[in-house]
């Protein structure tokens, strides 16, 4: 039989999904032409995009081959690498301590009151918002340019994001194992030592560090602002067009990135047990 | 208390004591170690970073202060006693932070194209070449690992000042990173529709327009929704590096000390990444109920 013969016998079944199309279909057309009009809006025309991926074309072949032409340079930016190292670790540890207790706050199942429930998550969202960078800028006015402001500005944007999947870990929890230690005549204190945090310390050691992971990111590019790490270095080179250097800068990011991604899913996985 | 449990005799009890007691210390040795190793870590991180306990504990009030500036006027009066010199830049602040939000807006949906692309041919269910997929898989995670901002940087000395590198840097990142979650979700599909559609002849672009996507779709409208969120945040920084949008006067005014200025146009921002995450959550909860039924 033909499309068109089936179409004729079993209209509602065969026709009826170009109905339910409709809607999807003037949301589609919707969500272009928002598109079409912020191009026009935002002034990016086709030529500037063909004589700027020109000038990209030059920049890359300047970047080739990656060059830190001397060894000094490159202690240099090992050292600052260091130094980006130890304020993403400084950040997670100490947006991890600070978090813990705000996570308590906004579970609903420690805290019942339902005010003290929403400010917190309320303030929690509030700190999250915030972008790192700004918080950099803000640490900078309190503690001076320097790689401290940059750790305590990866510690205040976590501790909104810490502060919500902590507390979130803590209401998925078993109630179970808490009440079997009340039963067996635990104190409340027992209780959550036994029955609760060795169900939410895993969960939270793996969060942490793929934090550690995602922090490692952002303290790259933190020294833009002038907070500390390779991203200092990155800009300076950027900003005298010595790409080569550049290059290399990226490249050294990369690899770090690479590294501590691959140990911290090893760890991740010996903590909270291959999943299937 | 009388004790309701029955405790078997000593003699049968002392080396089962003696087991749980050795575990319990070969367990506390663990953690001990593992403590120290932390500690160690704290201490080189710490003289790494430059920490000055001392400095943070002189100069926090630096802290609260700079929030009581914020929240001043030039007058000296508290900012809410006179919102309209507050907000005297709100036109110029609302386009900006406007801009913000297109660059995010088309970013997310020139990104989310790209991975769409990109997703296929990495996925292992759908690209039997080894080589091609592995090629795919490197561009994503290159596009992933630079953050937005360093492509921004280069962008800008490429492309001039403006939207235009913002929204470049801000969608290749977006194709890195929705790429790898696209190719999660495709290579979990159910391969009987691709079968069922490569039995009657069809072509693979064809399996993939009419077995692979129906199946996907709305879980990857989800993920994308999900990414405009975090681009939302992201492009309200990367202004700082000159790439459009309420970043580049944020930065000034932050540089400048213009206190209440920063405060006025942080609020905004805030109300906005907030207002846009809610409505982005509804619309992801209503999708998710749309993919169980």
């Amino acid at each position: 039989m033909q499309g068109t013969e089936l179409c004729a016998r079993d209209p509602d079944v065969l026709r009826g999904g170009l109905r339910q199309q409709i809607p999807l279909l003037a949301l589609g057309i919707a969500a272009a032409g928002v598109y079409f009009a912020a191009l026009l809006t935002l002034d990016i025309s086709p030529s500037r995009i063909i004589s700027g991926l020109g000038r990209l074309a030059d920049i890359a072949i300047l970047m080739l081959p990656p060059n830190p032409e001397s060894w000094a340079r490159v202690l240099l930016y090992l050292g600052a690498l260091g130094q980006t190292l130890a304020i993403a670790f400084l950040g997670t540890l100490l947006g991890a301590i600070f978090g813990c207790p705000f996570g308590f706050l906004a579970a609903r199942n420690v805290v019942a009151n339902r005010m003290i429930h929403f400010f917190s998550r309320r303030s929690l969202d509030t700190v999250r918002s915030v972008d790192t960078l700004i918080w950099a800028l803000i640490w900078i006015n309190v503690v001076g340019l320097g790689p401290f402001a940059g750790a305590l500005a990866i510690m205040s944007s976590d501790l909104g994001a810490y502060g919500k999947l902590f507390s979130e870990a803590i209401e998925a929890a078993d109630r179970k194992p808490v009440d079997g230690v009340l039963s067996a005549g635990g104190s409340r204190l027992h209780a959550i030592r036994f029955g609760m945090l060795p169900q939410v310390l895993p969960v939270f050691a793996s969060q942490v560090l793929y934090f550690f992971e995602s922090n490692t990111r952002s303290a790259t590019i933190i020294g833009i602002v002038g907070a500390g790490g390779i991203g200092l270095q990155l800009f300076e080179q950027i900003r005298v067009l010595e790409w080569q250097q550049v290059s290399f800068l990226i490249l050294m990011v990369l690899i770090t990135v690479a590294a501590i991604d691959w140990t911290s899913q090893r760890l991740r996985s010996a903590i909270i047990g291959q999943r299937p | 208390m009388t004790r309701l449990v029955s405790l078997p005799p000593a003699a049968q009890l002392a080396p089962l004591i003696g087991n749980y007691n050795d575990a319990v210390t070969a367990k506390r040795r663990h953690l001990l170690l593992g403590l120290v190793a932390i500690a160690i870590a704290l201490l080189v991180s710490a003289v790494g970073a430059e920490v000055q306990p001392v400095t943070l504990w002189n100069k926090i009030g630096n802290f609260t202060s700079y929030f009581d500036r914020l929240l001043k006027l030039d007058t000296g009066a508290r900012v809410w006693t006179d919102p309209l010199e507050w907000f005297w830049g709100l036109a110029r602040w609302s386009r900006l932070l406007g801009e913000t939000l297109l660059i995010a807006y088309v970013a997310t949906i020139t990104g989310a194209i790209g991975a769409f692309v990109a997703a296929a041919p990495a996925s292992r269910n759908l690209m039997r070449h080894a080589p091609v997929r592995a090629a795919v898989r490197r561009c994503l995670e290159f596009c992933r690992t630079v953050p937005d901002i360093v492509f921004a940087l280069i962008f800008v000395a490429a492309f001039g000042l403006g939207a235009l590198p913002g929204i470049l840097a801000v969608a290749i990142h977006t194709t890195g990173t929705l790429g790898k979650l696209f190719t999660e979700v495709v290579e979990n599909i159910d391969m009987g529709p691709v079968e069922g559609v490569a039995s009657t002849g069809g072509s693979w672009l064809a399996q993939v327009r009419f077995a692979v996507t129906p199946q996907v779709l709305s879980n990857l409208v989800s993920y994308a929704l999900l990414r405009f969120e975090i681009n939302v945040r992201g492009s309200t920084v990367i202004g700082f590096v000159g790439a459009g949008g309420i970043g580049q006067d944020l930065i000034v005014a932050i540089r400048k000390f213009y206190y209440s200025d920063v405060s006025a146009m942080l609020l905004m921002i805030i109300v906005t990444v907030m207002t846009i995450d809610i409505i982005s959550a509804r619309l992801r909860h209503r999708l998710l109920a749309m993919e169980n039924h």
